[in-house]
């Protein structure tokens, strides 16, 4: 039985850095360096947009992909194929469903039953995200040719509720 | 060609309106939820095709495709989605749709899914 309780499956860590690589390689055409996975203890992602999405099911908590603002323009306007400026509402809707892809993509390969929900986007350089308390942060450096952004995995595996 | 584009994100609706705008004489009727996806099926139907994403709030995708296929057994239902696992894809073969294509995809994947789409339930009808 692996414990629950504390630290944060590997298998999850991966599955995140695969779909990452996978989602932006194949919908922007942006090839990414990924860096050593850290704990981290700070409330605040590491960047200034941010795309959420949770996870239900055999695990939850979510997942925060977080972008320098400079990257997340390069990336939108290459998967828009126009430049979107961060206050046009289609911004945060390329954001949010890169973001969607990218949970949806590494749920597969968790083994897990797991659902995601409706993705939410935050911008603006100093905003903070309640987390799960009771399991690590753990974040994934990113870096392209576009600039830095982040994934950070805030998930834990929870036991299957029988009925 | 009338297709239903069913997705919460603008972006992906526009990504698949560049798709099907090489398919001659297509005209793309666009929907936020599942529950937008009836009523401009009310208003605006029949459709030849349907592109219909399953994460969506209000109404997802296969809650969706399971009302229109109480009525309808026929218009040609594609499902496009991050939802990649099997047994995800057979609920939702099970439901009713005729194909399925994974997010993030390729413009050609997509229209080869379309193309190959169209030819089964033409054939089919
Ligand atoms: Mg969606």
């Amino acid at each position: 039985m692996p414990d629950e309780s504390k630290g944060i499956n590997p298998k999850l860590i991966t599955a995140f850095v695969s779909s990452t690589r996978n989602v932006l390689s194949m919908m922007v055409g942006v090839e990414s360096e990924i860096g050593k996975p850290a704990l981290k203890t700070e409330s605040k992602p590491c960047y200034d947009v941010s795309g959420i999405v949770g996870f239900s099911g055999e695990v939850a908590g979510s997942v925060v992909i977080s972008f320098h603002e400079e990257a997340a323009l390069s990336i939108v306007e290459a998967f828009c194929g126009e430049r979107i400026e961060v206050d046009n509402p289609d911004f945060a809707d390329a954001i949010g469903e890169l973001s969607n892809m990218i949970a949806g993509n590494a749920k597969k390969d968790f083994g897990l039953e797991a659902s995601i929900g409706i993705p939410s986007v935050i911008i603006g350089p100093e905003h903070t995200l309640a987390r799960l308390s009771d399991v690590p942060c753990i974040a994934i450096p990113c870096s392209s040719e576009v600039g830095n952004f982040s994934v950070e995995v805030n998930i834990k595996q929870v036991s299957k509720v029988t009925v | 060609m009338k297709i239903l584009l069913v997705d919460d994100s603008r972006t992906m609706r526009n990504i698949w309106k560049k798709v099907i705008s090489s398919i001659d004489g297509s005209e793309a009727v666009e929907a936020g939820d599942g529950n937008e996806g009836l009523a401009a099926i009310e208003k605006s139907g029949p459709f030849d095709l349907m592109l219909i994403d399953w994460n969506m709030p209000n109404m997802d995708g296969l809650s969706m495709v399971k009302k229109v296929r109480e009525t309808d057994k026929s218009t040609a239902i594609i499902m496009v989605t991050t939802e990649a696992e099997k047994p995800r894809i057979i609920e939702a073969i099970k439901a009713g749709v005729n194909n399925y294509v994974v997010k993030p995809f390729t413009p050609d994947t997509l229209k080869d899914k379309i193309d190959e789409t169209m030819k089964k339930v033409g054939a089919a009808s």
